[in-house]
């Protein structure tokens, strides 16, 4: 497929923003396990400027970047139709300008109210109308795809939705629903309530809009990953998707269960019936299962490919996969940290046994295995490859490429182990515990051991930027005119599939109808029993803004 | 579907459905609930404990930045204690260390949860909710006799 010069330039400049940002926030994530270790204490202000600039950095800024490039690529080379030139350019510079908007407020230390940005810590309105940008251009690109795929279905009728694309529809479906709940918040509160046209706030309102958002915001991230792991990771590996079927179960799953399961990150909420709350706790078990489906997949996939490179018996395929491979290293070593991500999820999820980890440091210890690892180091590892892919530049060095990826893998399941000890502690998260008077000395040792993982975790990504910095100023050695992806065939192709499972309009529909069954008692739960407060507190002091 | 295949999605919806059952019916057999709290009136504004019978108190917890009010409790062992929280400013989080108590204490709203102490020994009580530069240090104890 012939990729237009424009595309592929603007694709590498969301692919920049996305890692000078990242860049950015790791720094932080350093300074912060070494202050709570109590190796090299930063002061309060600097630690919570930093926190948010790491939290909305990392995980929103560096991610809606990337997936808005990737999916381009994707959607053009799977549907071999051209996206809207304008409609490219208008959502980058939307989303830019608010990136730009954000980061004056969290440079000027004037929004250190961390990225859920829970009311009444008032942020100055930079910080809210530069987030709203971020995600109205995010929404620019979305309705660019909705068009090109439209477009190709009038041109292809009768055929079926290319697997990739089924990723691309169900990532933007996703994202489209759940922004739509962090749009309430910020647009009819939020921004109104920092400009002074709104005297009060009603916090527990703002939280519950805030996780319609968050939750499934964590489905954002994955879904590219999965869509990676699904349909190219399996020929990087010499095999096949094993079966299309069930990567199309498992992302009509995500379609249909990832938003309506929000209120699990309330579980120590007031004012919300706590039947409802288990309700949302049982959708999020169901979202699980595609994650299960995913698992299982990916492993029969990547056994085909072992076998298919001459590996036998029980485990034998396993010591044939490519393991030197920059692309497969970084992948594999994100799948091998979401197992343990997975399963820590699951327990987050898991109703009453949350009130043992909520707020701890157990969290963190959680979301590096799932975000800070398997979403991270396969758009780490695409980055790269969308360079050579792109650009025709050759991959500066494999082997840092696979250095890296080990080295953070191991990193991180340090440091997880070591926050996921002091959570079950109770050692709250979000805290520099370098000035916490009640941190024992037993205590710190594990944050020690955190401290450990962090700086591997630090050091793996310096390695992949002098790579991907390698890459990049690199002289061009193949022709990239013709973009080819390396999409995997299926094994088990699907037979005589009944035409419901390719049309995007009943799944999405049937999410509608699910978030407004699952939110609507919720709601009516929490404007009955909670009130409006008035004023806005700045995190430096507790007297409120006048 | 394969047949492995079609076998690992039941195995996997199976499992979730096994654990959300084994959790609820512990919540409704064992009373291990999460805290939740319905009001009709504006939150207090005063913490203060109240003894309401022999080995059994409410305690109104008054959060504010950064400190929580009361923030040493004490008790005697085997005491039942039913814990009002809300806060005065900001958004905090309260957590009884060692104890699965875990409660958002969240301006214009009031929380609850009912503990039973046992064990004697002090308790950590700790702020777990971000609320400004003080966070790190905002802390108490609870003291059971």
């Amino acid at each position: 497929m012939k990729i237009e010069g424009y595309l592929r330039n603007i694709v590498l400049a969301h692919i920049v923003v996305a890692i000078a940002s990242i860049s950015v926030g790791v720094i932080f994530g350093l300074l912060q396990v070494l202050s709570r270790a109590k190796i090299f204490v930063i002061p309060n202000n600097v630690y919570y400027q930093g926190l948010t600039l790491h939290g909305v950095l990392n995980a929103v800024v560096f991610t809606t970047f990337f997936i808005v490039g990737f999916l381009y690529i994707i959607t053009e080379t799977s549907l071999k139709e051209k996206l809207n030139k304008n409609l490219v350019y208008l959502s980058f510079a939307v989303m830019l300008i608010g990136t730009l908007l954000a980061a004056y407020a969290l440079l000027t230390n004037q929004a250190s109210v961390l990225y859920t940005f829970y009311p009444p810590l008032k942020a100055h309105p930079t910080f809210y109308i530069g987030a709203t940008l971020l995600v109205v251009g995010s929404w620019i690109a979305i309705l660019n795809t909705v068009l090109t795929f439209l477009r190709w279905r009038k041109k292809n009728p009768g055929v079926k939705t290319p697997g990739p694309m089924i990723g691309v529809i169900t990532t933007y479906a996703v994202w489209f629903l759940a922004t739509l709940g962090v749009a309430i918040e910020v647009l009819f509160f939020l921004i109104p309530w920092s400009l002074g046209f709104l005297k009060g706030i009603n916090p527990t309102l703002a939280r519950t809009l805030f996780w319609w958002f968050g939750h499934p915001l964590v489905y954002f991230w994955l879904l590219p990953a999965y869509l990676t792991w699904y349909y190219i990771i399996p020929k990087v590996a010499g095999g096949k998707l094993y079966s299309s079927l069930a990567a199309r179960l498992a992302f009509i799953m995500f379609i249909v269960f990832s938003v309506p399961v929000g209120v699990h990150h309330q579980y120590s909420d007031p004012g919300i019936t706590n039947i409802y709350k288990a309700v949302h706790g049982f959708f999020t078990f169901m979202v699980a299962i595609p994650s299960l489906i995913t698992a299982f997949t990916v492993a029969a996939s990547l056994e085909y490919a072992g076998r298919q490179r001459g590996g036998n018996g029980l485990f034998g395929w396993w010591l044939k996969l490519p393991w030197g491979n920059y692309l497969f290293a970084y992948a594999i070593a994100g799948m091998i940290a979401f197992i343990f991500g997975g399963i820590s999820g699951i327990v987050n999820a898991s109703y009453n046994m949350n009130q043992v980890v909520h707020n701890t440091s157990w969290v963190p210890g959680h979301f590096h295995l799932t975000l800070g690892s398997a979403v991270f180091l396969t758009f780490l590892g695409l980055s790269l490859y969308l360079l050579n892919k792109l650009f025709g530049k050759k991959v500066f060095s494999n082997t840092l490429g696979v250095l890296s990826a080990y080295m953070w893998l191991m990193g991180v399941l340090i440091f997880s182990w070591g926050m996921m000890q002091l959570g079950r502690a109770g050692i709250p998260r979000r805290t520099n515990l370098g000035f916490s008077p009640y941190i024992t000395e037993e205590e710190r040792i594990f944050m020690v051991i955190a401290a450990v993982g962090g700086t591997l975790m630090f050091i793996s990504f310096v390695i992949f930027l002098i790579n991907f910095l390698g890459t990049l100023f690199g002289k061009k050695e193949e022709n990239a005119e013709v973009v080819e992806i390396d999409y995997a065939e299926a094994y088990h192709e699907e037979h005589n599939l009944s035409p419901v499972w390719d049309n995007w309009k009943v799944w999405i529909g049937i999410a509608v109808l699910l978030i407004i069954i699952n939110y609507s008692p919720v709601f009516f739960d929490v404007f009955r029993s909670t009130y409006f407060v008035e004023g806005g507190y700045s995190p430096q002091s507790p007297i409120p803004i006048k | 579907m394969d047949r492995f295949e079609s076998l690992a999605l039941k195995m996997a919806f199976g499992l979730m459905v096994v654990f959300f059952v084994a959790l609820v019916g512990l919540a409704a057999l064992k009373g291990i609930d999460v805290p939740t709290c319905f009001t009709d009136f504006p939150p207090f504004k005063e913490g203060k404990v109240i003894q309401k019978g022999e080995k059994e108190y409410e305690v109104h917890l008054l959060a504010r930045m950064w400190a929580f009010q009361p923030n040493r409790i004490e008790i005697p062992a085997g005491s039942k204690v039913t814990i009002y929280t809300t806060s005065l400013d900001v958004q905090h989080g309260f957590e009884i260390e060692g104890k699965a108590v875990n409660l958002m204490t969240i301006p214009g709203a009031v929380n609850k949860m009912e503990v039973v102490f046992n064990k004697p020994g002090t308790y950590r009580i700790v702020c777990n909710e971000y609320c400004g530069m003080g966070h790190p240090s905002m802390y108490g104890e609870i003291i059971v006799k």
